[in-house]
């Protein structure tokens, strides 16, 4: 299981999720911006612009999904249950693993609704 | 005499919201085109959705106030929490934006194989709207503060500002657009009902901002092309004889009259003013009278508007000039 990160102790992981979601909402939008303000410069067909909103899609939704998934296991696999409000290192840690569990519900939901428009768009409007 | 059209002009502005109510609808809840109807049918679903989503709110609470008080185990406490606060409003909220963007290609059908024939051209000025019909064959015919469409022919509007931000929208029409300066926004719409509708400025854009308004009116295809054809020539009434007072007070550095020497582009084109349903961009009858108050006293119809008061002309010649303007039909 070399894929799979160590288990670190610091407070970046907990942004993972929403650091996805952020940079998954700037390709769909600047992408979609560039392509529909100079469509000749890109070249490509804006079915080709939907393809590429889908594939990041895809990418972002497999990212935040092994961010829940090592939150999951930070938080002691759901053996614990909140508040973790002790003032102990191992409930720092589980209430850390759980915060960032929601945060990765959150963004996986956000990534899902700033995709949502390439569904049905079909052509850029000016 | 400035007094007494300062007075029948406020009288005639108090007049007209009542009588522009009985004969134009502005709601948005009485769609007549394609586009308003799916914007209605929109406004229905979201509202009957918010209120079951309110009426299962409210009444869990009550339940859990009044009817139930008991202290509810943790684990399904969590449950509730789960199901009813994340996985019930992420699956509905999905559901009524898939909803609404499956609405849009409709709203806006530029990329469909047919082009719509008619475009109109509507730039919004401070506090007016310049009007400009594009008919597939034939010159483009230049009108104001009005516009005919056929009914049951689609239509594109081309949206434009001169001087700051406008916003055209005709509830019972189809949806609102902004009028940018330096951008041209496109928006389409078709009426399925013939009457006449109001539409109002819907972005804040000067002091006469609540004074400027839209008429549409929505006729026949063939009634309508034998109108546009009318107004492509200039009127019959011309000729007449106010014509030479609106020269030679200067009315024509600002306005156009087709087929005299008045040539101005700074106010409306006037050419065929006599036929529009409202006078002052949709504050007024269209009535002599109003027509009279308006030349005498702009400044007080629609303060910050750029046609100044005429007030030190004679009485006669203001009556002779509206009786004038309103017989160009």
């Amino acid at each position: 299981m070399w894929l799979v990160p160590k288990q670190i102790e610091t407070l970046w992981t907990l942004f993972t999720a929403p650091v996805v979601w952020a940079a998954h909402f700037l390709v769909c939008y600047i992408g979609a911006a560039i392509y529909c303000a100079k469509p000749e410069l890109v070249g490509l067909s804006f079915s080709a612009v939907r393809a590429g909103i889908a594939a990041a899609t895809v990418i972002a939704l497999s990212l935040i999904a092994l961010s829940a998934w090592l939150a999951w296991r930070q938080w002691g696999l759901g053996t614990d249950d909140p508040p973790h409000d002790d003032p102990t290192r191992r409930d720092r840690t589980l209430f850390q693993g759980f915060a960032t569990l929601l945060l990765s519900g959150l963004s996986f939901i956000a990534v899902i609704f700033t995709a949502m428009p390439a569904l049905f768009l079909t052509e850029c409007i000016r | 005499m400035g007094r007494y059209f300062s007075l029948s002009a406020a009288s005639l502005l108090l007049a007209s919201g009542s009588a522009g109510a009985q004969t134009s609808t502005q709601s948005a809840l009485e769609s007549a085109g394609a586009e308003a109807q799916q914007i209605e049918m929109l406004f229905w679903v979201m509202l009957s959705g918010g209120t079951v989503i309110w009426l299962g709110v409210v009444g869990l609470l009550l339940h859990s106030a009044l009817v139930n008080r008991r202290r509810l185990a943790e684990k399904s406490a969590s449950s509730i929490i789960l199901w009813g606060g994340v996985v019930f409003p992420s699956v509905t909220l999905c559901a009524l934006l898939a909803y609404a963007l499956w609405l849009m290609p409709g709203l806006r059908p530029f990329a469909q194989a047919s082009p719509a024939a008619l475009r109109i051209e509507v730039t919004g000025r401070q506090f007016w709207w310049e009007v400009v019909y594009h008919p597939p064959l034939g010159p483009p015919v230049a009108s104001a503060n009005e516009i005919r469409l056929p009914v049951g022919e689609r239509v594109e509007l081309t949206l434009k500002s001169a001087d700051v931000i406008h916003s055209f929208w005709i509830p019972p029409l189809g949806g609102k657009m902004d009028m940018i300066p330096g951008r041209t926004n496109r928006l389409s719409i078709m009426a399925t009902k013939a009457g006449l509708f109001r539409g109002p400025c819907a972005e804040y854009c000067g002091t006469s901002h609540a004074l400027m308004a839209l008429s549409a009116v929505a006729m026949a295809p063939e009634a309508f092309r034998s109108w546009l054809a009318a107004q492509a020539i200039p009127a019959e009434g011309a000729g007449a004889s106010g014509g030479a007072l609106f020269l030679r007070h200067g009315c024509g550095s600002c306005h156009v009259v087709a087929g005299t020497d008045a040539r101005g582009l700074i106010g409306p084109d006037l050419s065929h003013i006599g036929s529009r349903a409202t006078v002052a961009a949709g504050i007024l009858p269209n009535t002599e009278d109003a027509v009279a108050s308006f030349i005498a006293r702009s400044d007080l119809i629609k303060p910050g508007s750029r046609m100044p008061a005429f007030d030190m002309l004679p009485p006669d010649d203001i009556r002779a000039i509206a009786a004038w303007l309103r017989g160009l039909r």
